[in-house]
């Protein structure tokens, strides 16, 4: 065999062993990555009911979806709201669904009653009784999760004709 | 034959000794600043010692973790709390120890060539110590664990596109939860300190090859002016260290609580912000120059990055040909406001970002980029002075 045979042999056979090597480094970061995504069960729990007579005029609640808290605020007339797209209708009145989370660092603001406000105690962001930012850091209105309506039952997680509404 | 004999026959220890330790020598002209770099390993080794201790009995679970330390670890296990303890204040002050120690580097210019390379690993060191101590601050699952996690891991949110998806997959979960303890458990215990192990290990080799810089930043003739690593350096060290760890064990007994905070010991709750959230002592002046920027989120996020990146480039802003600091009037106006400016940002991190502080936390995040942006000027003004001087 000739030298420069041989040498081409041997390129041939690195750039294959390099070639195989990173096919295979390739898919062990792949692998690696995949582990790293949230389990079947965890994306699996993303739908939440929830029956919206448990809330009195004027009051709170605030449940559990997708690891976030999501506020369910039964407005009263005083709150003067006039925020059509932020309103989610129903036979019981007027309501405020958004989910509890500043839009500017993720804290998790107070309900404030006798302003009518919520306060984020991290860099005190405010926001009104439609969750629009009114003063401080966030840059954004709170969120508004995606929900469907089944009566007054709230169906979080599924898009609904009121949720496409809102954010059409 | 004595053991040394019969391993040098076999692993030439004698000549590894020889090169790494003996030959290895060190100017005359130093100051105490310089036993900083041996402090740190020593801090390393407290901290892997102690950690290992910890594990034994901690339990990387969002139902088992606060228990495991906060009861079993703090109450059953004899002389747990002390182990603890000693974890915890030594991460903290770990950090005084590299601020130090990356201070003296920056006065007498020991980033210039040919330190580039020990610079460099320097910096990835500070990078990877940093890594570890905010995933061991997830571990004992507080409160100010649990939110200091879920604040910082939010700020991937605003990379542009992949930002949203990128935070659920660095915490597993659509909040931290279980899966983001227990991947920042292997970080923590496993992968940060391997690699800290490797890159310390590069950082000495470097060291040793460019030999360490001295007060006047002038190069000494090795065979004539150094004096031996081992035994005369370390003997100093030796002192040293006996009264640094005076002043750690002092912490550890009676000023301990610094390194934990309060909130920390009421368990995660997810659906609970604390009233404030802050980082450990030793983030806080990034995390002014973050909020700093107050009338512009995105600013203030390029600027918290830049703040934390600056320092690698050292090496190439400040091309002066003078080494040391001590030869450099006006590099030293410029030193001691960027000191003075760290120490006012690090107390501002944890007042309110209202009125006047949030005025002066702008004014302190510009002086701490006018620093980076004086060094190339003064190198000009200098190369100009030098050739002066020649003419
Ligand atoms: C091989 C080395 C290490 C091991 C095996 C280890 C292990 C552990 C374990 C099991 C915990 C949970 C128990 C506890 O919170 O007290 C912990 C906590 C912690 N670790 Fe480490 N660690 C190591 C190195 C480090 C280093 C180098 C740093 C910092 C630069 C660090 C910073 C922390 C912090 C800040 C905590 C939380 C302390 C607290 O409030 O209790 N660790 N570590
Ligand atoms: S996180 Fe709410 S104001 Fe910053």
């Amino acid at each position: 065999m000739s030298d420069k045979k041989d040498m081409s042999r041997r390129d041939f056979l690195l750039y294959a062993i390099g070639g195989w090597a990173a096919v295979g480094a390739g898919a062990t970061l792949y692998a690696m990555y995949k582990t790293w995504e949230p389990l079947p069960e965890v994306k699996a729990a993303g739908v939440v009911e929830f029956d919206l007579s448990l809330v009195k005029p004027g009051e709170i609640r605030v449940i559990e979806w997708r690891r976030k808290p999501v506020f369910i605020l039964r407005r009263t007339p005083e709150m003067k709201a006039g925020c059509p797209k932020r309103t989610v209708r129903t036979s019981l009145g007027d309501f405020t669904i958004v989910i509890g989370i500043c839009t500017h660092l993720g804290c998790i603001p107070n309900w404030e009653s006798d302003k009518n406000i919520w306060h984020c105690p991290c860099h005190g962001g405010e926001y009104d009784a439609c969750g629009r930012n009114i003063f401080g850091p966030p840059p954004r209105p709170l969120e508004i999760p995606p929900f469907k309506l089944n009566g007054n039952i709230i169906v979080l997680g599924e898009e609904g004709p009121e949720y496409k509404a809102m954010i059409g | 034959m004595r053991l040394i004999d019969w391993l040098d026959e076999r692993l030439e220890i004698r000549k590894l000794i020889k090169v790494t330790l003996i030959d290895y020598k060190v100017p005359k002209n130093i100051n105490f600043l310089w036993s900083f770099g041996m402090l740190l390993v020593l801090m390393f080794a407290i901290l892997f010692i102690s950690g290992l201790f910890l594990l034994m009995y901690y339990k990387p679970d969002s139902n088992l973790a606060f228990d495991s330390v906060n009861k079993t670890i703090m109450m059953d296990v004899s002389f747990g709390w002390l182990f603890r303890h000693v974890h915890a204040v030594g991460a903290s002050i770990v950090f005084l120890l590299l601020y130090i120690h990356i201070a003296r580097g920056i006065f007498y210019g020991s980033y210039k060539p040919p330190r580039e390379v020990v610079w460099i690993t320097g910096y990835i060191l500070f990078v990877l110590f940093s890594a570890t101590a905010f995933t061991g601050y997830l571990l004992p699952w507080g409160q100010m664990s649990y939110w200091a996690a879920q604040t910082i891991t939010t700020l991937f949110e605003k990379i542009p596109f992949i930002g949203p998806d990128l935070v659920i997959w660095i915490r597993g979960d659509y909040a931290v939860a279980d899966a983001t303890l227990t991947r920042f458990f292997a970080l923590h215990v496993v992968f940060l300190p391997v690699l800290i192990m490797i890159v310390m290990a590069i950082h000495l080799y470097s060291v040793r090859v460019v030999g360490s810089n001295n007060e006047d930043g002038k190069p000494i003739d090795k065979k004539k002016e150094g004096v031996p690593f081992w035994p005369v350096f370390m003997s100093k060290e030796f002192f040293v260290m006996t009264v640094f760890l005076l002043f750690f064990f002092f912490l550890v007994f009676y000023k301990f609580d610094f390194a934990m905070d309060r909130v920390n010991f009421e368990p995660a709750n997810p659906l609970q912000t604390p009233t404030h959230i802050y980082p450990e002592w030793y983030f806080l002046a990034y995390y002014e120059v973050l909020r700093g920027f107050f009338f512009s989120q995105n600013l203030g996020l390029i600027a918290f990055a830049l703040s934390m990146v600056l320092i690698l480039f050292l090496p190439w802003l400040d091309k002066s040909p003078i080494v040391s600091g001590k030869n450099r009037p006006l590099f030293q106006i410029a030193f001691w406001i960027f000191i003075l400016d760290f120490l006012v940002l690090t107390v501002l991190g944890k007042l309110p970002p209202t009125g006047l502080y949030a005025w002066i936390g702008l004014i302190a995040s510009l002086i701490f980029f006018g620093f980076f942006i004086s060094l190339p000027i003064i190198a000009k003004i200098e190369k100009k002075q030098l050739e002066g001087e020649k003419k």
